[in-house]
């Protein structure tokens, strides 16, 4: 199984875990199986079957973009993570 | 445009003689550091200990931007202020702090409100940026002026226990930019998912550690030595001490960055009001009216216990981590004001009773206990 990484904002839609054990063969597997675990995180990851625009995911070290994109392969033995925009201090 | 050379007098000699004798950094890098114009944008949490660093290391000129003035619950982790300075405004205090520091420098204040009205003349006389910017609209603006002027935006963000930093729009040495922040973050996310640290708290350390972090980025871009964060993002999580850095690519797919925008517009927030079309609002000139004529209403506060301690007006305290657990104490059979702080949270709540309990009958107090302080009880703390 791979691994996300769930990043601090979005920890309050996993039970505050961290690590979620994830299954699929590619990015959008992977991810529509964490949303199938945690369905709140459902509309804030996906608009449809479409990963939302402002959601950056990396495979190991390097943004999905620069790789397949949301058809991204993914191994067994690999972490994915979800890397959110944060602005730091006031509304 | 050649430079006048700047020479270093024998007492800076004597102030600088740790970064002199670094081999690689030496009389050149420190007087790279003495002929720079920097511009930290935010004397916040971020900025403050990355001026500290700054001023020390002897950077030439330092502006500073920000119209903030210095409350209570900033002294949390700004230790740039002190007690006696709560209510005087951060750029001049910082500015006081760092001539009594370093004498050597030259420290510029911007005390104003940076936007797409000025952002570009304020910035263009600076050699590079530091961006400790606290708020999403404010981040946009400061990547696209820097992609517009030509110059490096090192940036760094946190919330809780998580941080992250990198180096945008360095010049490369084929003449191309690195990437910006729109290459890494296209949108900003919707108003509202990503607490700002007012709303969801931060470990005042955190960010001391990176802003120390920016002012080396800082340092390390000016004189040319090491490797910068430029095409990387430093993750650090200081719960679980977990530090990743993830590559960053220019996406070619983004579109040229050639005006600036309305950006509170581009991040949902138009007039600085966050837009949920979803939920009723009411004013806090409407909810003192309707408790001065005695309606029957119900008021609950979202905010966390230690929130409510602090300040309150009398509402009932269920907690958004779990009002859900307390969704019966919530009536039906009457008008429900809901409050926060600022708004966001208690809207947030709305929406999930509307959507998943069948609410029909709330209301978000617009700008939260912030506005109730401001408009109808002025003697009340703010936070």
């Amino acid at each position: 199984m791979a691994q996300i990484l769930v990043p601090t904002p979005l920890r309050k839609f996993t039970n505050n875990l961290s690590k979620v054990e994830v299954n699929g063969g590619t990015i959008v597997e992977n991810l529509k199986d964490l949303a199938v675990q945690f369905p709140d995180l459902e509309k804030y990851l996906f608009s449809g079957d479409e990963i939302k625009g402002y959601v950056k995911i990396f495979l190991g070290d390097n943004d999905i973009d620069s790789l397949n994109g949301a058809d991204t392969e993914v191994n067994t033995s690999d972490i994915i993570s979800i890397i959110p925009a944060i602005a730091g201090g006031k509304n | 445009m050649v430079k006048t050379k700047i020479m270093l007098s024998k007492k800076e000699l004597l102030r600088y003689h740790r970064h002199l004798i670094i081999p690689e950094f030496g009389k050149v890098g420190q007087e790279k550091l003495k002929q720079a114009k920097v511009l930290v944008i935010g004397s916040g949490g971020l900025g403050a200990p990355m001026l500290q660093y700054l001023a020390a290391a002897g950077v030439g000129t330092i502006g500073i931007v920000d119209f903030d003035v210095i409350e209570d619950s900033n002294l949390q982790r700004q230790v740039l202020f002190t007690t006696a300075d709560i209510g005087r405004p951060k750029a001049e205090v910082a500015k006081d702090r760092l001539l009594a520091q370093n004498p050597y420098i030259n420290v510029i204040v911007h005390n104003t409100y940076i936007d797409s009205s000025n952002a570009l003349d304020i910035i263009k006389d600076y050699d590079l940026v530091a961006d400790g910017t606290d708020n999403f609209p404010t981040r946009y603006l400061v990547n696209d002026a820097c992609v517009i002027l030509g110059k490096t935006n090192v940036y760094a963000s946190i919330f809780r226990f998580e941080g992250q930093a990198s180096v945008f729009n360095e010049l490369l040495p084929d003449g191309t930019r690195g990437p910006n922040f729109r290459d890494l973050f296209p949108t900003p996310p919707p108003p509202g998912l990503v607490p700002s640290c007012a709303e969801g708290g931060v470990i005042g350390v955190l960010p001391g550690i990176l802003g120390s972090i920016q002012a080396n980025e800082v340092i390390k871009v000016i004189s040319g030595v090491g490797d910068t964060l430029c095409g990387r993002l430093f993750i650090f999580d200081a719960a679980d001490f977990s530090t990743r850095v993830l590559n960053i690519k220019k996406n070619e797919k983004s579109p040229a960055i050639t005006e600036l925008i309305d950006y509170k517009m581009f991040c949902g927030i138009p007039n600085g009001k966050v837009v949920n079309d979803k939920v009723q609002e009411i004013s806090v000139e409407q909810l003192k009216a309707w408790l001065d004529e005695r309606r029957d209403i119900q008021i609950i506060d979202v905010r966390e216990p230690a929130e409510y301690e602090l300040v309150n007006i009398n509402a009932e305290l269920i907690p958004k981590s779990e009002f859900e657990k307390h969704v019966d104490k919530i009536r039906k059979d009457a008008e429900v004001v809901l409050h926060c702080r600022s708004g966001i949270r208690s809207a947030d709540v709305i929406e999930v009773l509307q959507d998943r309990y069948g609410y029909t009958n709330l209301y978000n107090l617009e700008g939260g206990i912030l506005a109730w302080a401001d408009k109808i009880d002025t003697s009340m703390i703010t936070y």
